[in-house]
């Protein structure tokens, strides 16, 4: 086969692949692309999709004055700020225990630790609906965090990228007069921070988006996240047609949008990176 | 673990005072990680199997301890077999067409394309999304004669159709969903093993006449099969976990054919009050993913033996 012919047929695969790719593509934002369109035209006209129907601002108007936004923006700010904080102190603590000392007993409790990664908190709802209600936190931003805050991921991820620091670091660093914790914090925290902006780009996305259990703990405007908001908000008994419930649901996913868009390839990186086990 | 050597020499006092002070500074190190997971892991598991053992008390009654009777309850409830077919059409379908999606996507993002970077962008945009609000996004498609794809269908004269409104489509209208929720995701995971796979296989294989199926199905599917197994693993908790969509869409309605396992657990628990069964559904989940550990475990240490 000569190199002329054999060129052909792969640049006509590529065309078609190259197709494929973007039409896949188109049908996968279409979801949005048709809300967006929606959000912006007056109710009546929403499904249209004339070019000839006038633009309007309208539904955001009213979406934006049908529910407390600001609260539920809020409060999913300070759920996905106090279960990150969380998460990030205990395991650190945890993976260096786990990376760096040795006790009897450790292997078990790192088993029972991998463990959570399938017994999920979205299971256990019922006992612990009833643990969070025992120990006062119904209705609370802490009530919220606290279950996700001993995340076995975090701690698993944490105690692989210790493991991968040298020792000779952590002795040169003792040799100069560093306590247990000085090591932790001058040493491995610095040389583990791609890992640790990966998982918090995890975990902010998974808490924004969280939604049984903060409506389970929930039951006022004051501590409900914008999830659950938008969910009451787009209950056929709250009779708004659908263009406004297309600007809520887009005012919602806007911040997190927009974040990826700005930060797109490090938000993948980030994904990338904490996906690999 | 035990040291190997420690048996066989004596530690002078020194060296065991310090292996103590290491053992005490790992404890300490694990003490606030563990006292969550037992407040919200292992206790709630136990008292889970505890719970479900025990009648639902009333005001007048009190619970009292009635051995696997709600167990036996929910397996002569026709409802349970319902929601347990639904699951398993859920998960069946959702895993491998997202997974086979998630190949084909991870492929096309990796390959030298005009507007790369929009393509992969597309195909991850649902992962940021709050599954509400993808759900949401989805109404618009589904709604009965308004939604798109009733103006789409209806430009060649077919009928509207109720998609979540009849039992026969509704489980499908929400497996799409999923499935355009997830694929995205995966890809990513794929994208970054195909990464890592060197350029020169290829190359060898075109050399050597393989077409391009035969080079996925000899070269590529067995180097991401490591990949495709943790996959695998994610989408079968997936099946378990996501049901948000179920609170916008259909409310496990049409007559149950959209109720999922935890969609009921959680309407037992919190719109029926009743604790007793919800529990023991529970238990039944977490002996199935028990059996999901296990099996990831050993695929895990397999994996190990494989570097």
């Amino acid at each position: 086969m000569t190199a002329h012919a054999s060129r052909h047929p792969i640049r006509w695969s590529e065309a078609l692949d190259a197709v494929g790719a973007w039409l896949l593509a188109l049908v996968w934002i279409a979801p949005l692309l048709f809300a967006a369109w929606a959000s912006l035209h007056p109710p009546g006209q929403a499904l249209d999709f004339s070019l000839a129907s006038p633009l309007t601002f309208e539904n955001y108007r009213a979406a934006w004055a049908a529910a407390p936004w600001l609260t539920y923006t809020l409060n999913t700010l300070l759920l996905v700020t106090f279960t990150l904080v969380g998460q990030l102190i205990l395991c650190t603590l945890a993976g260096y225990a786990f990376a760096r000392f040795r006790f009897p007993g450790r292997e078990a409790l790192f088993v029972l630790v991998l463990l959570q990664l399938f017994i999920l908190p979205e299971v256990l709802i019922v006992e612990n609906y009833a643990m969070v209600s025992r120990l006062a936190l119904l209705d609370s931003i802490a009530g919220m965090g606290l279950p996700y805050v001993a995340s076995a991921f975090g701690i698993f991820l944490l105690r692989q990228a210790f493991k991968s620091v040298p020792l000779e670091l952590e002795e040169a660093a003792r040799v100069e007069g560093c306590s247990w914790l000085g090591v932790l914090w001058r040493v491995y925290v610095p040389a583990s921070r791609p890992v640790y902006l990966a998982y918090a780009l995890v975990s902010v996305a998974t808490h924004w988006n969280n939604f049984l259990w903060p409506l389970i703990v929930t039951n006022s405007a004051d501590t409900r996240p914008l999830t659950v908001g938008l969910s009451l908000f787009g209950a056929p008994e709250s009779g708004v047609n659908i263009s406004i419930i297309s600007a809520a649901t887009l005012m919602v996913v806007a911040p997190l949008m927009i974040a990826f868009l700005i930060f797109q390839r490090q938000f993948i990186q980030a994904f990338l990176r904490a996906g690999i086990r | 673990m035990p040291e190997t050597g420690a048996p066989t020499r004596v530690l002078d006092p020194i060296a065991r005072q310090q292996r103590r002070r290491h053992a005490l500074y790992g404890w300490m190190l694990l003490a606030p990680a563990l006292t969550l997971l037992t407040l919200f892991a292992f206790l709630p598991t136990a008292a889970t199997f505890w719970a479900s053992l025990h009648s639902r008390g009333t005001a007048r009654r009190p619970s009292v301890f009635n051995g696997v009777e709600n167990y036996l309850d929910l397996i002569h409830d026709p409802t349970f077999w319902t929601v347990v077919g639904n699951n398993l059409l859920y998960a069946g379908v959702t895993i491998p067409l997202s997974i086979a999606l998630a190949l084909v996507m991870a492929l096309w993002a990796d390959a030298r394309l005009p507007l790369r970077g929009f393509v992969r962008g597309a195909y991850f945009t649902p992962t940021i999304l709050p599954m509400i609000a993808a759900a949401n996004l989805w109404l618009f498609f589904y709604t009965p004669g308004l939604g798109v794809i009733d103006s789409f269908t209806g430009l060649f004269g077919l009928p509207p159709v109720n998609w979540l409104g009849q039992p026969q489509t509704a489980l499908w209208a929400i497996i799409v969903v999923t499935v355009w929720k997830e694929a995205g995701f995966f890809m990513i995971f794929y994208l970054a093993a195909l990464q890592t796979i060197p350029p020169d296989l290829k190359e060898a294989a075109q050399v050597e006449g393989a077409g391009r199926l035969t080079y996925l199905r000899r070269v590529l599917l067995p180097l991401l099969m490591p990949t495709t197994a943790f996959i695998f693993i994610n989408a079968l908790i997936n099946s378990v976990k996501l049901i948000d969509h179920l609170f916008i869409l259909t409310k496990g309605g049409p007559d149950n054919a959209t109720k999922l396992v935890l969609y009921w657990i959680w309407e037992m628990a919190f719109s029926y009050f009743d604790p007793a069964h919800a529990t023991a559904l529970t238990v039944l989940v977490l002996l199935v993913l028990g059996a999901v550990a296990v099996f990831q475990f050993t695929i895990v240490e397999k994996r190990i033996h494989y570097r």
